[in-house]
């Protein structure tokens, strides 16, 4: 590894004009910011409230009721933790494959790895009937029961996440540290402390490099285990739509598709609001929109799979679901999902000039909306076709229909994921400046 | 040396008289207290005892005690109890020793009165559309006669929904029952995803005699009082089973169509007519079947085939229900 660059924090031309790109939009205290960030807290305060209303009433403010009592909090749920797993699948997969490409946006990844594990938690909490009784989660917790395999490993990928963020940024707030001017003092104490007395010594970039590889490969399992718990809980019941076989790797293929989707449209707003064309350019535009390709791809397998056999045998209450699926009440939005937001997707990707930044940001909120949608259709249906029929409760009780406040809390999580997205990404810089010195620096001859 | 020894002889041996006269004297005096201490005491005892017997021959008082035994108790002795708060809970979750409890639902009576739905929920506290035991229309194509199925929580000896259940808030007892904790229940709701049989209920909003139950000791064994944002479940009317008393929903049948017992008794009762049978002979004579045996389950209650029904069904108000055809 070539950090010759760095191997001092004096004046250099090149570190000195990539310092001051990135850490531009390094600020709180503009009024951009401080708009936004009053609008998020608002819009989160007034869902808040939703929330209240919820613990004092009790769920009956949702539309859930005895036969199907997940609703979308739970399919909210299954999202935060499919699309938190993008920052496993930039940074490890192909991070440790040796991709440069991945550089300027490993650091997005890992950000929005964090929110949306962070919230999902939360998530959780919302949809419980007895909020006040989490901690019994930790006191009489069995291991049997998959919500225990779940809590224990979005905690875990949780920490690899932050940490995974964290540790490749040290020398980064070791150069940022003393071009923070204008800055608020707390921020640049916070610098200086979270950099460790880093000096940029080659062995200090030893041990990061190894801290940050165990990481790495840690996080592959971890990852991969949290989506395919998460798969667990539906498929570990005998209900028919979710009795299935394949739903940890379906759940998986799906969590990259929402994950990259989202990873684009962030992409996009950091390069464009940020000004940082320099950095994350066409290049990783073009990289990823290949990859969507695959991704999307193989989504579609999975989907033939899940969709194709149990159509083919059409047992007596997968005919049911099914038919619920392709001709019943949830036809127009299955198709809707499955076309426009999937395979349309795949077939425009194909050609080059899509993978241009706004064609991609284009199809990437498609797909986004689609695959939030795609775990409704994943959570609600099969709980609609009990193996008993329903009767002699109110009507109301037969169909779900989420209401208003289930609706705000639900708004208040993703709030509050993009909080923390605008948080970290306005206190710290988004795209590694170390990374881009020694990118941009081998080509150019050295100086100072 | 020799000379002093022998000087010390004699008062050697002088000395382990005293010893032994010490010790001697210290042995009687001991025993002398603790003899006497004895006598006093028995004495004491004899004279209470005396005195107990003859100021109670007259009223003593039959009094069952927790483990089932009839003893007497002098009247004037018997002092309030003030249950354990805990107590329920740790019987409630242990169950009755030694029993199998096992329910057999015979189709061919049930006429859809629901009498046994209406006692369940007064017994619960539960609002009319709250069910632990609900009459299904069932019809399994449109050849085959449709007929009624009361569809009470299975027990079953394998139940998906304590599987998931990550606080050990719904167990499966020794004696039979699945039973909730509503003190324990967090209302993450994975054992209504899990159970096939879609028997259990959710308190989505306050109990419906919340207010007036407040002040009650919770019941595990009857799920009362019941708890807002926590599940409840059909019992098997386990309060009810303590007291060797047929659940609330056999008993209420007007029909006969529950048979209820133990089965390592092979006894069941049916709750109109009380008449005792075998359970494995009601069940070998009658085609008796589970539901839904493909799952594994291994459901507590058995259900005899709508065979020979002794009423003609009624299709009640249809446009509600929700039909497998």
């Amino acid at each position: 590894m070539n950090i010759s660059g760095l191997k001092s924090d004096t004046y250099n031309p090149k570190l000195e004009s990539i310092a001051s790109d990135i850490l531009r939009p390094v600020r709180i205290n503009n009024k951009g910011f401080i708009l936004w960030m009053g609008f998020l807290v608002v819009a989160f305060a007034v869902c808040i409230y939703a929330y209240t209303l919820q613990l004092k009433k009790g769920l009956i403010v949702t539309g859930l009721r005895d036969y199907t009592s997940w609703g979308i909090y739970i399919a909210n749920f299954v999202f935060f933790v499919a699309t938190s797993l993008v920052g496993m699948l930039i940074s490890s997969v192909f991070g440790l494959g040796g991709a440069k490409w991945i550089k300027p946006i490993a650091r997005i990844a890992e950000i929005i790895a964090i929110g949306f594990a962070a919230v999902a938690g939360l998530v959780i909490i919302s949809d419980m009937g007895r909020p006040d009784r989490l901690p019994y989660v930790f006191m009489y917790g069995r291991v049997q029961s998959p919500i225990l395999w779940d809590v224990t490993v979005v905690t875990t990928y949780f920490v690899l996440s932050l940490l995974l963020w964290f540790f490749p940024m040290i020398p980064d707030l070791a150069i940022s540290r003393t071009r923070l001017h204008g800055r608020p003092k707390f921020l640049i104490k916070t610098y200086e402390l979270l950099s460790f007395k880093w000096v940029h010594h080659e062995e200090q970039y030893k041990i990061l490099m190894k801290a940050v590889r165990t990481l790495l490969i840690l996080i592959i399992p971890t990852a991969f285990a949290i989506h395919t718990v998460t798969s667990w809980l539906f498929a570990v019941t005998p209900r028919a739509g979710w009795d299935s076989t394949i739903f940890g790797p379906y759940f998986i293929s799906g969590a990259f598709v929402s994950g990259t989707s989202f990873l684009i449209i962030v992409m996009y707003f950091f390069r464009s609001n940020y000004k940082l064309e320099k950095y994350i350019t066409e290049e990783q535009f073009e990289k990823i929109g290949r990859i969507f390709i695959l991704i999307t791809a193989l989504y579609v397998y999975f989907n033939l799979n899940e969709f194709l056999v149990p159509g083919y045998k059409l047992k007596k209450f997968d005919a049911l679901h099914l038919q619920e699926l392709f001709t019943g009440k949830y036809a127009l939005l299955f198709w809707s999902i499955q076309i426009i937001g999937l395979v349309i997707p795949f077939f425009l990707l194909l050609f080059r000039r899509m993978r241009k930044p706004f064609p991609l940001l284009i199809i990437s909120v498609f797909v986004l909306a689609a695959s939030w949608l795609k775990r409704f259709i994943i959570v609600v249906p099969p709980q609609g076709h009990p193996y008993l029929p329903m009767q002699n409760v109110p009507a109301e009780w037969m169909i779900y229909k989420p209401t208003l406040i289930e609706a705000a809390v639900t708004l208040a999580s993703i709030i509050l994921v993009i909080i923390i997205i605008t948080i970290l990404s306005k206190l710290f810089p988004v795209v590694p400046i170390w990374e881009m010195v020694e990118e941009h620096g081998e080509t150019e001859p050295k100086q100072g | 040396m020799m000379s002093e020894e022998k000087k010390n002889q004699k008062p050697e041996k002088s000395e382990i008289d005293r010893i032994l006269e010490s010790s001697r004297r210290d042995f009687i005096k001991k025993a002398g207290i603790s003899g006497a201490a004895v006598i006093a005491g028995a004495a004491a005892i004899y004279s209470g005892f005396r005195h107990e017997k003859s100021k109670h021959n007259s009223n003593l008082v039959k009094v069952l005690t927790e483990d089932n035994r009839l003893v007497e108790v002098p009247a004037d002795q018997v002092v309030g109890y003030i249950p354990d708060p805990k107590r329920l809970q740790i019987r409630g979750r242990e169950g009755i020793e030694g029993k199998k409890w096992v329910m057999v639902v015979d189709l061919a009576k049930c006429r859809n009165a629901r009498k046994c739905i209406t006692a369940c929920q007064a017994a619960h506290h539960l609002r009319p559309y709250e069910y632990h035991i609900n009459t299904l229309i069932m019809q399994e194509n449109e050849n085959t006669p449709a007929y009624y199925m009361p569809k009470p929580c299975q027990h079953c000896d394998n139940p998906p929904c304590v599987s998931v259940c990550p606080v050990d808030a719904t167990f499966k007892r020794q004696d039979g029952p699945v039973l909730i904790d509503n003190e324990r229940c967090i209302g993450c709701r994975f054992c209504m995803a899990a159970c096939p049989y879609s028997a259990r209920m959710f308190h989505w909003q306050e109990p419906k005699d919340a207010a007036a139950d407040a002040e009650l000791e919770y019941n595990v064994e009857l799920n009362v009082p019941q708890k807002k944002g926590t599940i409840s479940k059909c019992l098997f009317s386990a309060d009810r089973l303590r007291d060797n008393i047929l659940p609330y929903c056999v008993s209420a049948c007007p029909n006969g169509v529950y048979w209820f017992g133990d089965e390592n008794e092979d006894a069941v009762t049916n709750g109109t007519t009380k008449e005792t049978v075998s359970f494995k002979e009601l069940l070998s004579k009658n085609g008796a079947y589970r539901l839904m045996p493909e799952l594994g389950t291994k459901p507590r209650v058995y259900y005899l085939p709508p065979k020979n029904r002794l009423f003609e069904f009624e299709q009640p108000d249809s446009e509600k229900n929700q039909t497998h055809i």
